[in-house]
This record gives C-alpha cells, structure tokens and sequence, in this order.
C-alpha cells in the first residue's frame, strides 16, 4: 500500500461517485451522481469513477457508464451483500488511501450520511453535507450565484484558476445558503441530496465502454463490530399532513362533483407523493374526514408545496397553510384572496386544469 | 426590589408554556365543547409535579412557592381555563389549607395523597342560602362517639365530581354564627358522601362542577381541619390564597386573548392594510397589554408576599380583582376586533371571554375583593 | 454504566426566520432552542436510566451561554453537564467539532458498558455529520437514525431507518447512536427537576482542560484546523410577489411543472 497523507493534495487525481445499491440494484441517485460527476470531471480534465460494493455488483456497474462514468471499481465480497458502516467504511477508506481521488461524491441518503462523514474522519478530511449545488469552474458559479443570490458579483473579486470543488448546500431550514470548499485536503468530499441533480440520457455505447476494475481489498468477520440481523422494506407509512411535503387541498370549487373534484385531488397527490387535504367547508359537507383539515380550525401546514383547487382563501383556511414553501392555487375567481399568498396562481375550472397539471408534472419528472 | 424572576421561576413559566402549546392547547377548544374533564392532561401535571406543587417533598411535592404554582397556572390559562381552574382549585383550596392548618398525621396522610397519589382535591364552601355570606352555612356536622356525622349540600363545588379528598366546611355549633364554623378533611369513600347535580355552566366547561351531599356522612374524628369551630378563619385564610391562584388564571385568559389579537390583527386586512395597521386597534391593544403588565405585577406581589409568610389579604383581592376585570374586558375587546370570527367558535375569543366571565364572580365577587380592600384601609 | 449525551443549542428555524438588509441571518431576533433530534436523544438516555438506574451526562460544545440549554437537560432528568467552551474552539466544521467533542468525551471516560448517544442532526447546519466523526475519533461502531432502541445488558438492538424501510442492527456497548424524532416523545422538565437542575454538578471544560489529549492540536480544532471553509454564504431570493399564470390550457400547466422542476421544487 502506498503511502496516504490527505494533505499531499498533488498526489490525488480523479472525481469518484459511491453508487449505492439496496438488494443487488443501483439507486435512481447514483445516476444522478453520475451524471453530475461527469461535469465536474470534465472541468477539471479527469477521469470519473463510480465506486460499487456488493457481494456480486458486476453486472450492474457497466450500466453507470451509460450516464458518465469512464471507469467502475467493484468491490465484491459476501461481507458486503447489505451496508454495514464497519465494511463499507473499511472497503472504501482503503481503496481511496490507494487510489486516491481528488473528489468523492455520496448521495445524501441515509445510507450515504451514515457513511460520509465515518470515511471523512478516518481520511482527515472535509465533507459538505447536503449539497444542492456542484462547481469547478468558477464562470460556472458566478453564473450560479448570478441566478440563485442577492450577491453583487460583478462587484467581487474572483481567482479565475480557482479549481476547488464549491459544494453549495443550504443551511438554517434553507434561509441561508453556504458555499463550502475543502482546499487544504483530498480527497473533497460531499454528500449531494437526492433528486437534485439531473440525470444525463442513457448511453449505450458508453456503458459498453464502460471499464470495470476490481481494486485490492481485504475484509474479514473481525472488522465487523455490528450486525445487520434483517433489512425490511416497508410500504410508507400514511403521511398525515403536518409531516407531509406535498399537499393538494380542495374547497368548495368540488362542489358539482365532489368525488371526482376528490379523485382529480388524489390523482395529483399521488403523482408528487403527498397527501389530500381540504378546507373547512369540505370537512363540514361531509366530504372528506376532519383529519384532512387545514386551517385554523384543522391542521397548521408547512409543506414543500400546498396547492389549493376551489379553496377561496378565507382568513381561517389561510391561517392553516400561509408559511408553506410554494403555494400553488387554482381558482375561477381571479380575485379569490387565495391569489394574494400564491407563488403560481392559474385562473380557471380545477376539474379542466387539475388533470392538465397532473400530466404536466408527471412529463416533467419523467424528462428530468 | 428586583422584578425579575428567578432562575428557577424562568425554567418553570418555560416549561409550563412548552407543556401549554402542546398538550393543552390542541385539546382546549374540544374540552369546552364536549364538556368532558382533562384527565390525561392533569394526570401529566401530576407527573410534572404542578398538582401540588407547593407541598414539600417530605409529603410528595417539589416545595416551590406560591409564585411558582401561580406562574403555573398563569401559563395554563392562557389556552385554558378550565385546565387553570382545576389546579388552581387543588393547590390553593385543598393542598394549601391541609398543609397549613393540619397535623402531622393529617399532613402524612393527605398531602401524599394529592401529589403523588394523584388524587384531586377540592374545597366545599358555599351553598345554596350561603354565597358571600358564608355564616349562614347549614350543613352541619355532629359528633357522635369517635366520629361526626355530616348533613347538608355544597353547591358550585369545582372539582366536584373528580375530587377524592375535599376540605369541608360544616357547623358544629349553630348557636355561634360563624364562630360555630369548623373545618374537616372529607374522603369520597366516606359513607354518606354524595356528588349531587353537574352544573351546565356558560364557560369553564371542562372543569367539573358539582353539588356535593352529605347524608348521614361519617368523618372520623381526626378529620377535623384545625380546632373546633375556627372553620370560618382558616375558610378566609384559603380565599386569600385561593385569590393569587384566579388573579392568575384571569392573568392568563388575559394574555392569552391579546395573544390571539395581536396574531389576528397582523393578518387581518381590510380597507387595503392590517388592522394592526389602525391607530384604534394600536390604542386597544395597549390598554390591554398595559393591563396586563400591571396585574402580572400585582398577581406576583401576593403570591411572593404570601411566600414570605406576610399578611397578603389586600394584596391578593387587589390581584384578584384587577386581573378577572381586566380578563373580561381585555377578552371583549379582543372578541371585537375578530369581528364575526370572534363570534364563532372557529376561533377561541368567544370562549375565552366566557371563562373570563366567573372569575369575577368565584373566590369572592368583585364586590366582596371591595369590600376586602377596604376593610383593609384603615377606614373605620 | 452511564450514558453521554451529545446536545446543541441552535437558533429555532422553524419559525419565522428574520433576515437583516445586508442578507445576513438576523440571529439577534431569533431564539434558541435544544436542537430538536437531540432532545429524542435525551430521551432515549433517560428512559434507559428509568430502567437501569444508569447515570447521564449531557454535553454540549458552545459558548458559555450554551450553560442555560445544559440546566434544562438536568431539569428534565440528567444527572451531570458538561460544557465545552473555548476561543480555540471556534470556527470548528464538524471534522474538528467532533474532534473536540470525542476529547472531551474520552476525558469523562467511556466503559465498557457505555453508550453514547446524538441526535441525527442539528436544524442550523443540518449536517448530521458530528455523530458519526466522534463515532470515528472514538473508535466506536456507530448506528445512525434509530427509530427503536432495545437494551438488553450489554447488547443493543437497533432499528435503523432507511428511506425505503428499515433495518435491525445489534451491537454492542460501548456504541455511539444518533436518534431521530420518531424514536420518542421527549418529556417536559418536571417541577422538581427544575429545583434541582442547579444543585447539580456543571463543568467546564476549556482549551487548558483538553490540551493534552492526542485529539487536540491547533492543526486539527478551531477554524485553522477545520478541513472545510465557507466560501461564500448568501440568501437566496425573498420570494417575489406571486405570479399569475396566463391561460388555463395545456401549455400553462406544463409550463408550471417546467418551472417548479427547474426550481426544485418538485
């Protein structure tokens, strides 16, 4: 084994991606990685690598080829079958000591910020928590900023040779975003949260390009001080509203077809993985249960996003769900008060639009 | 003079403010519908160690002072009433007297009972013919052998149909007036011991007020509270404190709705701005916070100077009285700028301003906190 | 057997969050709060000693302020409270956060039948990173996001959660776990508790305190020993005034969806 000193920031070359996989399959993540790490392999004019552990991953590494990666190294033994801390930490700290990329990437699942930031304190080096936002080249990020700040930054002063990683990731519950660079050690490391980053287009060409390599390792039961007794797939538990991150309520605008103003409602929440909630006067008709209510006699809701189909926007429903992060309504009253809190507000008949939009944003997923 | 609180007393209004937002605020608009009594919430102020908190913990308490439990109280009432009347009553109406006025043995016996026992306490005063007038009481308690046997009802009796242990209070001697008054400590269990009608009340729906009738009612000897026929003394002497214990419940109901009409006002617009936005809405809102800065001050003023083991009984019915006036004008006040809102029991002013209501009736009328504060003036 | 538990005092963003003209965090106007993983934390430690009798000590690195967050923690049931605080300290990212944290740790001791126990983590940096670096530093086996805990002598049964399910974990003491809400619900502070939380024993522990053990060197705590370094912080846009979609068609919607995928939203 060759000598490791994270500081020796010359000696490490290359952006690795740990590609996760759960019961023998790749995570939707790992493309995105992929994917990701590809840009940021080509600024800096290297290679990118995807990192694989299983007890038999071979067949599924060349398929991360076909979204970027030049090169897999797979790691195949028994002891490696399901994510323990102990062997993955072990497998990959040893093959980074040898190989040494100058930047890691994990996707921010429970399985990556479990084993982030164990590698990070066995190498001595950074790791950014969470990203949301990858560069190199600094033009790249001054456009960013240009875009996603307030930051004057034709008033700033840029080193135009910088070739950190700036790994930008929000902070404070996303009121604060912190640009975060590593530039003392290597190899950068970052967890990058799930879903953010695009996935470039399948290629199979590169994926048959794709070079698998099986680095040196050694891994034995004594490095094992936990034990993984079962691994249980549970179907998601029925989110209530407070914990949900989308929510589509409906109002009165239902009332020539309240079940079918429901399904439209349901169908668009299950097409962004949330839930259905309503406002006061759907629970007093009767048509939903008082648990789906919002507002100040219901729920109070903070979700990612809250779209509101047929809901006025009485001061009482809007005491419910003012602070959610997007608020999307639709209404055929253009100067529903709903209108004053939306970000994206459409005027028209949610039985025409709803269906419309459910389309639309699946399109939109599946294309991204 | 220092008006800031002790460390201890920040930790304690902090820890009954989180205990407040999350337990008894989600289920205060559906205690005051329904009616029904917050068990599992006193249940948990018995773990927290707020029902009986003043007993010392010799006897099962935590030992704080009288600020400690009107803070308490204080923070409760603010989302509910009902949950500040049920603690106010066991601290300062049965826990209090038993702790002052008892023996060793009665101390032993019942203050362990109502802290970590969990049993609920509650005072028996008034009744039908006997309201401010308290000497013309007729329940009467005999002694018969080793043991008195007690006739007659209580009326209005908060806690009265939940309570284990009550403080009662009974002649034993008619022919004295209020000097033939004697106090005793009565168990539910007791023989003859009955919990008569559940009075339908306009607010303070979840806590629970009943008659209570006594029939041939057997209390041990021993049960006697105090000597014989210093019943009327150690009744006033409970008022007193009782007092400290509604000036904080009417504190809180206070605070609590300007709570509300701050919140309110901010988000309400119309003719284009806040109506926070409005100088009448600014003006109101500072008469009420001043009102309520000035019967924090006068609430705490009691309940230390009671703490000191000084002479409070003007000082706790000038809190008593300052706090529950102010409660009902400050909850009308704030019903008002809600509008129609405020009427509706979408939002909570219409009943706090029904609880606001009793507190200027019970543990002494406003009218009777007068007559307190003027006997105490040195005007005869 | 004691337990240790790791706890952070952060401003509460769970609210309203103030920003100052400038674009900086207005954290004068903010208060501050348990970081709330770590309260599950505190619970998880104090039901074991309901069952066990054990001892519990909260730590905290933070400045001296910090004190107040530790008092509640021995008002609610802990049994001693250490703070680290230092100048030489600050500026510390999490690498070096948790190097200090395990030297203080290691300066209380870890026994065999030990437990160490974070809160997944903190609503200030969001970074859930320290549990695991003290983990590595103390060379002790980790198990992250306990949704269950089960102790049975020196074996302790984990449920782990993951995205998609869960998985059981055994190991054994000593271990260090990071908990998240779903394991409990965290008791109030009782009224004796409050009474006695200032009889009980709060130490500090400063640079001078720490000095020697391996962990601690210039090079590795403090904002010159922090291997990350804020490059630039910013806010990101106030949310503009709504937008008004024109049209109510096909094309309005898809334009919608385009915009809330190029804004992440979903």
């Amino acid at each position: 084994m060759s000598t490791f000193n994270s500081a020796d920031i010359g000696a490490f070359k290359d952006v690795w991606v740990f590609c996760e996989q759960r019961e023998g399959k790749l995570m939707p993540t790992d493309f995105e990685l992929i994917s990701k790490g590809r840009d940021l392999a080509d600024e800096l004019g290297v290679n990118l690598c995807g990192l694989l552990l299983g007890d038999d991953a071979d067949g599924i590494a060349k398929e991360l080829g076909g979204y970027g990666a030049d090169k897999v190294y797979v790691c195949n033994h028994p002891l490696l079958k399901v994510y323990t801390t102990d062997g993955y930490a072990k497998v990959i700290c040893d093959v980074i000591r040898d190989l040494k990329p100058e930047a890691f990437l994990i996707g921010a699942t429970n399985i990556g910020r479990d084993l982030g930031p164990r590698c990070a304190a066995r190498l001595h080096t950074g790791l950014c928590a969470d990203c949301t936002h990858l560069d190199v080249d600094v033009p790249n990020y001054i456009q960013f900023l240009r875009e996603s700040s307030t930051l004057d930054v034709d008033s700033m002063k840029w080193d135009m040779g910088d070739r950190n990683l700036k790994m930008t990731r929000p902070a404070f519950g996303g009121h604060l975003m912190a640009t975060i660079i590593c530039p003392r050690f290597r190899p950068c490391m970052a967890t990058v949260r799930p879903g953010v980053m695009k996935k470039n287009a399948f290629d199979q060409a590169k994926a048959d390009a794709c070079e698998i390599v099986h680095p040196a390792f050694e891994l034995s039961e004594g490095d094992f001080q936990t034990e993984v007794t079962e691994v249980v797939k549970a179907a998601k538990k029925l989110v209530d509203l407070i914990g949900a991150d989308y929510i589509v309520s409906v109002g009165r605008g239902i009332s020539k077809d309240v079940e079918g103003g429901i399904k439209l409602a349901e169908e668009l929440a299950a097409e962004l993985g949330g839930v259905v909630g309503g406002s006061r006067a759907t629970i007093d008709s009767g048509w939903l249960s008082a648990d789906h209510q919002v507002g100040q006699t219901g729920k109070t809701v903070h979700p990612k996003v809250y779209i509101a189909l047929g809901i006025s926007g009485a001061i009482q429903h809007k005491a419910g769900m003012q602070d959610s992060e997007c608020i999307i309504a639709v209404n055929k009253n253009d100067t529903a008060p709903i209108f004053e809190i939306a970000d994206y507000g459409i005027c028209g008949d949610l039985f025409k639009v709803t269906p419309l939009l459910t389309e639309a944003i699946r399109a939109a997923k599946a294309a991204k | 003079m220092d008006f800031h609180l002790s460390r201890e007393h920040e930790l304690i209004r902090k820890m009954m403010a989180d205990f407040t937002e999350n337990e008894v605020k989600p289920i205060a608009a559906e205690t005051d519908k329904t009616g029904a009594y917050p068990r599992e919430n006193i249940e948990k102020l018995f773990d927290l160690g707020v029902m009986g908190i003043c007993v010392p913990k010799e006897y099962g308490g935590a030992g704080a002072d009288p600020l400690a439990s009107a803070i308490c109280i204080e923070e409760l009432s603010k989302q509910c009433a009902s949950t500040g009347d049920i603690v106010a009553t066991h601290n300062g109406l049965c826990c209090d007297p038993i702790l002052t006025h008892g023996t060793e043995e009665q101390k032993k016996k019942y203050l362990p009972m109502l802290t970590t026992g969990r049993k609920v306490g509650a005072f028996c005063l008034t009744e039908p013919n006997a309201g401010s007038d308290a000497s013309k009481g007729q329940t009467e308690a005999k002694l018969v052998g080793d043991h008195y046997v007690m006739n007659g009802s209580k009326i209005f009796i908060t806690n009265g149909y939940v309570a284990d242990v009550f403080v009662v209070f009974a002649m034993t001697d008619k022919s004295k007036g209020t000097r033939g008054i004697s106090a005793f400590i009565v168990e539910s269990s007791f023989p003859g011991f009955s919990v008569g009608k559940h009075e339908e009340k306009m607010g303070l729906h979840g806590s629970p007020t009943a008659e209570i009738v006594f029939t041939d009612c057997i209390v041990p000897k021993e049960n006697m509270l105090g000597k014989e026929g210093k019943g009327f003394g150690i009744a006033m002497q409970t008022l007193d404190g009782g007092r400290i214990g509604i000036a904080a419940q009417a504190l809180g109901i206070a605070e609590g709705a300007l709570n509300e009409a701050k919140e309110y006002t901010k988000g309400r617009v119309q003719f284009g701005r806040p109506i926070a936005a409005f100088q009448n809405t600014q003006f109101t809102l500072a008469d009420m916070e001043l009102g309520c800065q000035a019967g924090k001050l006068l609430t705490y003023r009691a309940a230390v100077m009671k703490g000191n083991g000084e002479r409070y009984t003007k000082e706790a019915a000038e809190a008593k009285l300052f706090c529950s006036e102010h409660a009902m004008k400050t909850t009308t006040k704030a019903l008002q700028m809600f509008g129609g809102y405020g009427y509706t029991k979408d939002y909570p002013m219409e009943r706090m301003m029904r609880d606001a209501k009793i507190t200027e009736i019970y543990e002494g009328t406003s009218e009777v906190q007068r007559i307190v504060i003027s006997a105490n003036m040195g005007l005869r | 057997m004691k337990i240790i538990v790791s706890i952070k005092q952060v401003p509460d963003t769970s609210g309203k969050v103030a920003v100052n003209p400038d674009g900086t965090l207005n954290r004068a106007s903010m208060q501050t709060i348990t970081n709330p993983d770590d309260m599950n934390a505190l619970e998880a430690a104090l039901k074991i000693k309901d069952e066990t009798g054990c001892k519990v000590i909260v730590i905290t690195m933070g400045p001296p302020p910090a004190a107040s967050m530790l008092r509640e923690a021995l008002a609610m049931g802990a049994d001693e409270a250490v703070l680290v605080s230092g100048r030489e300290f600050g500026g510390s990212d999490t690498y070096a956060t948790s190097q200090i944290l395990a030297a203080a740790v290691q300066k209380i001791g870890v026994d065999p039948d030990d437990i160490v126990i974070c809160g997944r983590q903190a609503i200030d940096g969001d970074t859930a990173q320290v549990g695991p670096q003290m983990a590595e530093k103390l060379r002790l086996p980790q198990v992250t996001y306990a949704a269950q805990i089960h102790k049975d002598g020196n074996e302790i049964t984990v449920q782990r959660m993951l995205e998609d399910g869960y998985m059981t974990v055994k190991v054994k003491t000593p271990c260090l776990l990071t908990c998240i809400k779903e394991l409990n619900k965290p008791r109030y502070m009782s009224i004796g508790g409050i009474y006695s939380a200032y009889e009980k024993p709060l130490v500090t522990f400063d640079y001078e305190a720490l000095k020697d053990s391996p962990l601690i060197d210039p090079s590795t705590i403090g904002l010159k020993g922090s291997p990350t370094n804020i490059f630039k912080s910013f806010t990101p846009p106030q949310k503009g005034e709504g937008i008004m979609l024109e049209g109510n068609g096909k094309e309005t919607c898809e334009k919608l969806a385009s915009i809330l995928v190029e804004k992440h939203i979903i």
